[in-house]
This record gives structure tokens, sequence and C-alpha cells, in this order.
């Protein structure tokens, strides 16, 4: 299969430059260093970890809101460092979307559902009234929303519609790749399950590969191909879910497992406790980042940075895994 | 006697399309050192069951009850000042959000003294000590610096811990804990739940849990209640309800977690919770429900061995080895 991924992402870098008063020099956070992988039609990458550890920096930096500062990105093909030109930009914006965490939040409310959904054609294309309102129509079925919805407001929804909607808005354009940040989070359940089914068969139908950032560990077990454990704006482990969730070998991603509850009353359980918070991205810990949480830290761990090492089917940033 | 008692708690909302029945004859009773959690979809009324309990609502509902007792006293008629000591110092409620429930303008000494200041009387200043010791207990490192820090300068998982402190202050018997962990991290979750057990342990406090997820409950409830469109459906303790659902929507509720799908589409509920407007005849989940019957369409089911369905699911028989109930280890 010579099938070329639509992401791959070379050591990504993105550093944000802090102010510290008028006459010091500025500090500098690393939201994100040296973030690696492909991704290809069709496949699920889930981006995992606690607030603050570079999950959203990623998603923004994919969907072109801003710049790396360091890596190479290449999107369906096209290196972003090439793509200064408008018009290249503008059409590569097309074939990556993003739907957002709150659909209370992500939908403007003095819209109709019908004018949310046809303002990205209005902007990227040049179809007429009639073929707009078709293909809106045509999308609202297929995510399950009914004809007359069209002339509705967002706040006469409920939470899973509204997500169903913002869902259409960014499968309208035909993308090809489509960012979730946490999709489901803000959903019960029963309708978190629903939101999932549909995300699953229009993967299935229009070839879309997702990257999907959650915190939530049994959606993510159940719904990617790939995943993605950050800490602190640095991956950790990398590799296939299963390998990763049957076998995780980074001390972080054993923790997020073990503190994940699982809805099964009778099984005893070795819970790993994390202590603490995670340390401010403005003054890293020395050496690997993890060390201060870390139950098996050595002293080498305060001095060295561990750098993703292949281990098998995954890769891990850990001094201790051999 | 029961430490909380409250049979066919029933509270109505004058809107302007007429009344809305948000919980529907609830009943719940509860031991010093219980831990129940209320389970449901939202829209289910277990929030506004809990406030109709605390007296937090406002003058538009209509609360009645049959019996709303609190450790000998009777709730419903107890004048409102008698019922504000009680409100606070013996019952507390953590919300949702913790980054919204604290003050922005206050510091955390100032917000935490004030609950015992209130509550036992003499000068906010001379509960300093007993201040630090709170943060102390809820897990705070280097409480003494964290006393002039205001809410925003603390993050999520730390606001929460503030919340508790404040909640735990008064050693209240009864803590009613709203969505304590959602707009958490799973680490610092297992952070939370784990203090909020512990703290249930050493004082001996009865905990109401209300959350909408499930593992959250298997791993620290004794007794789940599961509520739906308001009403108590399923009344039952945890590992019996979680190996035996018997009412329909909570097998629903169970099989629709991803971690218990078997192939590769989840088992979703069809639909949403009805609305006001949109209220089904007869059994409030029919519509919804796999198993409906024209029995379900026409009639609201009654209390079918404290399961309300009118076809309970039949009871498995035990699996052959007797599950263990494990306490959860915990190695750092």
């Amino acid at each position: 299969m010579t099938q070329h991924a639509l992401i791959q992402a070379r050591d990504l870098h993105k550093y944000y430059p802090i102010k510290t008063g008028m006459f010091k020099p500025n500090q500098c956070l690393q939201a994100l260093s040296g973030a690696s992988f492909d991704l290809y039609a069709g496949q699920t990458l889930a981006v995992v970890g606690e607030s603050g550890c570079g999950k959203s920096t990623l998603a923004r930096l994919l969907t072109m809101i801003e710049q790396p500062t360091a890596g190479q990105l290449t999107l369906d093909g096209i290196d972003l460092g090439d793509a200064h030109q408008k018009e290249v930009a503008k059409k590569l914006r097309q074939t990556i979307q993003m739907v957002f965490q709150d659909p209370f939040g992500s939908l403007n409310p003095r819209q109709k559902v019908g004018d949310i959904l046809q303002e990205p054609l209005l902007i990227n294309t040049d179809l007429n009234a009639n073929q707009r309102r078709e293909r809106v129509l045509e999308l609202m079925q297929r995510v399950g929303l009914r004809d007359e919805h069209i002339h509705r407001y967002p706040h006469m929804f409920s939470g899973g519609q509204r997500q169903r909607i913002a869902i259409a808005r960014a499968l309208i354009l035909k993308p090809k790749i489509v960012v979730l940040d946490e999709p489901v989070s803000a959903l019960d359940v029963s309708i978190q399950a629903q939101v999932i089914n549909l995300l699953i068969e229009l993967q299935q139908e229009l070839g879309l590969a997702y990257v999907f950032i959650s915190h939530d560990l049994s959606v993510v077990r159940y719904i990617a191909d790939q995943v993605l454990v950050m800490y602190l704006g640095k991956p950790v482990e990398q590799g296939l879910s299963e390998a990763v969730f049957n076998n995780p070998q980074h001390p972080y991603t054993q923790a997020l497992l073990s503190a994940t509850p699982q809805a099964n009353t009778g099984r005893k359980r070795k819970r790993i406790r994390l202590t603490g918070e995670l340390p401010s991205p403005l003054s890293p810990p020395t050496g690997c980042s993890f060390h201060p949480r870390c139950q098996n830290a050595k002293a080498q761990c305060k001095i060295t940075a561990p750098v993703m090492k292949q281990h098998g089917d995954i890769s891990v940033a850990c001094l201790l895994v051999e | 006697m029961a430490l909380l008692e409250i049979t066919n708690l029933t509270v109505d909302f004058a809107t302007a399309h007429g009344s809305l029945r948000a919980v529907d004859q609830v009943s719940l009773s509860l031991d010093a050192g219980d831990i129940v959690a209320i389970v449901g979809e939202s829209g289910s009324g277990k929030s506004v069951a809990m406030l109709a309990l605390m007296g937090l609502l406002p003058w538009t509902a209509t609360i009645t009850a049959d019996q709303m007792s609190f450790d000998g006293n009777d709730l419903l008629t107890m004048a409102p000042k008698q019922r504000r000591a009680i409100i606070g110092k013996d019952i507390s409620m953590i919300f949702q959000e913790p980054m919204t429930s604290l003050n922005p303008c206050f510091n955390v000494e100032y917000q935490i003294s004030e609950v015992l200041a209130r509550h036992f009387g003499g000068r906010r200043r001379s509960y300093k000590h007993r201040v630090i010791e709170l943060l102390e207990k809820v897990g705070i490192p280097a409480p003494e610096t964290r006393l002039k820090a205001y809410p925003h300068q603390l993050s999520g998982g730390m606001s929460q811990r503030v919340m508790i402190a404040m909640m735990i202050a008064c050693e209240p018997k009864l803590l009613v804990a709203d969505e304590p962990t959602t707009a958490l991290d799973v680490t610092i979750q297992a952070q939370i739940l784990e203090l909020l057990v512990e703290l249930q342990k050493t004082n001996g406090m009865a905990l109401v849990l209300i959350t909408h997820d499930m593992a959250v409950v298997a791993e620290t409830a004794d007794r789940v209640v599961v509520q739906y469109a308001g009403q108590q459906v399923e009344n039952r303790p945890v590992s019996e309800l979680f190996n035996n659902p018997r009412h329909p929507y909570t097998e629903a509720l169970l099989s629709a977690l991803p971690e218990h799908a078997q192939e590769k589409t989840l088992n979703a509920i069809p639909g949403v919770v009805p609305g006001q407007l949109d209220r089904p005849v007869g059994c409030l989940f029919n519509p919804r429900c796999e198993y409906a019957q024209d029995l379900c369409r026409q009639q609201p089911p009654q209390k079918n061995e404290g399961i309300l369905c009118h076809f309970p699911l039949p009871i498995k028989p035990l699996p052959p080895k007797a599950i263990s109930q494990g306490e959860t280890q915990v190695i750092s």
C-alpha cells in the first residue's frame, strides 16, 4: 500500500514568548516540543493527557490557526513551510476542519442552523443559494437532524443535537481531516454513545482521518487506532492503541490508565497514585519532566532528559524502560 | 433511626408554559456512613432533588413531601432561621464547577473562616489555625502560603479541594457532592474521590454523590439510585445493580459505556430525556425502551419489587464464583 499520509508531523515545536516585565527578557513557554506522527485516511489518532499538556496547541497547529516555531508539518502532501502563498493555504484549510468541545459555546446563538452550516460554503465556494441549501439539507440528514431544523436557533437544541450541528459544519466542505477537541466530554453517556457511533459511521463512509483529543481513556480505547500520550508539551508514549492500552510502558501512561475509573464492581485493581499536579510549563523540571510525580524516579531521571525510543510496537520516552 | 429520611419528594416549577414536574415522588433514606450515588442523564432531576433538601431552590419551585427529616428534625415545618443553622453545618454541598462556586473577590482564608464564624460564632481571624488544618487535611501542599490566594490563582483540582475544605469545616453529618469531579482531569478526579471516601470513613459522614459517570459510581458508592425524568426507577446496592440491572433504563445506561461495547458500534439509547412539553403517556421511558409494549404506552408503571417498571428484567442467577467486593488497593 503506497498511500501517502494525510498528516505528516516531524518534530513539531511551539513556543510562546511570555512578557515578564518592561526591562526583563521575555520568558519562553514551551507549549509543545517534539511531536511527530503520521496519520492516514480512515484512521484515528488520539491525543491524551492532562489539561495543560499541549493537546490543544497541537490542534491549533494542525488546523493552521498558528504556525509551528520549528519542525515540519505536511498536510495532504503539501509542506506547510511552502504554503505561505494565500491560495495554497486557503485550499489546505478546507481539507482540515475542527469540532470543538463545548457545543453550547461553539455555535453562534444569533444564527439559524441553516446559516451556520451555509457560512463555510458562502466563504469558500461559489455555489448558488439552491445548491448550498441542497448540500446543507443533505448533510443535516446524514448527521441525524430533520429538515425543519434548518430554521431553528442553537438554543432550541439539546447538547447532543448541537454537537451534531457542529459535526455537520465541520464536514460541509468535504474535508479529509477532522480535528475533534474533546467532542463528547460535555455529553451524557447515552448521548455520548450516539455521537461516537455517528463519528465512526462518518469515518467509514467518507474515509476521514480523525485527530481525537480527549482525556477520557475509555472512549479513546474504543475509537482510536493510534495513541499519543503527552505530558507537559512532550510526547511520552506513542503507538498502536491496542499495544499502548494492553501494555503501557511509560509510568505516566500507567498512572493515567489506573486513575480511570471502571464500571466494574468486582475487580481488584492496583492504583498508582499520582501526587501533586502538573508543574508550570514556564519552569519545567530538569531532566525527565515527569520525575517529580513518578514513582520509579531514579537519580539519573533528574539530570538526563529522555528521548523517544522504539520498543516493539510503541515508542516511549523514559530512561528506565529497556 | 436513619440520618436522612425523604419520602415522596416532589418538586414542581411554575413556568410560562404551566407547571413542570422536575422531581416526582423520590424517596431516599440514608444512615451515617453510607455512600449513595444518584445517577441519570442531565434533566433527570438529580440536582433539583438535592437542592430541595438544601432549601436552595428559587421561589418558583413548590416542594411537597410526605416526610423530609434530618437527624430527627423535620425540615418541612422548620423555621427558616433554624434551617439555615443546619444547612452548611450539618448538611453541606459541593457543586459541580469548582472555578465558579468560589467567590472570586475573596481569598481562601476569608471564604473558609467565614463558614466557621457563621456557625460557631466569634471572629473570622480567630479561625486561622483551623483553616490551615483544614487545607492540610484536603491535601493542599504548604497551606500557609495558600491562605491569601484568590480563586483565580488556583487550578481546578486545587479549587475543588478548597471547596471541600470549606464544606467539611463544620464536620457535617451529610455531604452532598454534585458532580464533584466532572470538570477535572482523571488523575485529579481519582485524588478527589479518594479524599472524599477517606473523609467519609474517618468522620463517619454520609455522602450523597450525584454523577452521570457510571464508572465513578462503581468504584465509590455502596448503593445506587437511578433517576429518569424526575422519577426514581431503581434503587439497589451497587454490585447487584451492575451485575444484574433490572430496569431497562439502567441496563441501557450500562451498555452505552464504551468499555461494554461488543462490536464497533456502541449501544446508544435513542432519543433524549423528555422535556416539559413532550412527556409521553404511560411509562416515561417507553419511547426509548427496547422492551416497551402496549401496556407501557398506556399506563404509568407502579413500583414493582422496588423497580419502577411494568416488566422488570429477570433476576439473573448468581455467577458460579461469588464476586468479592474488593477495595481498590493504593500503592505509592
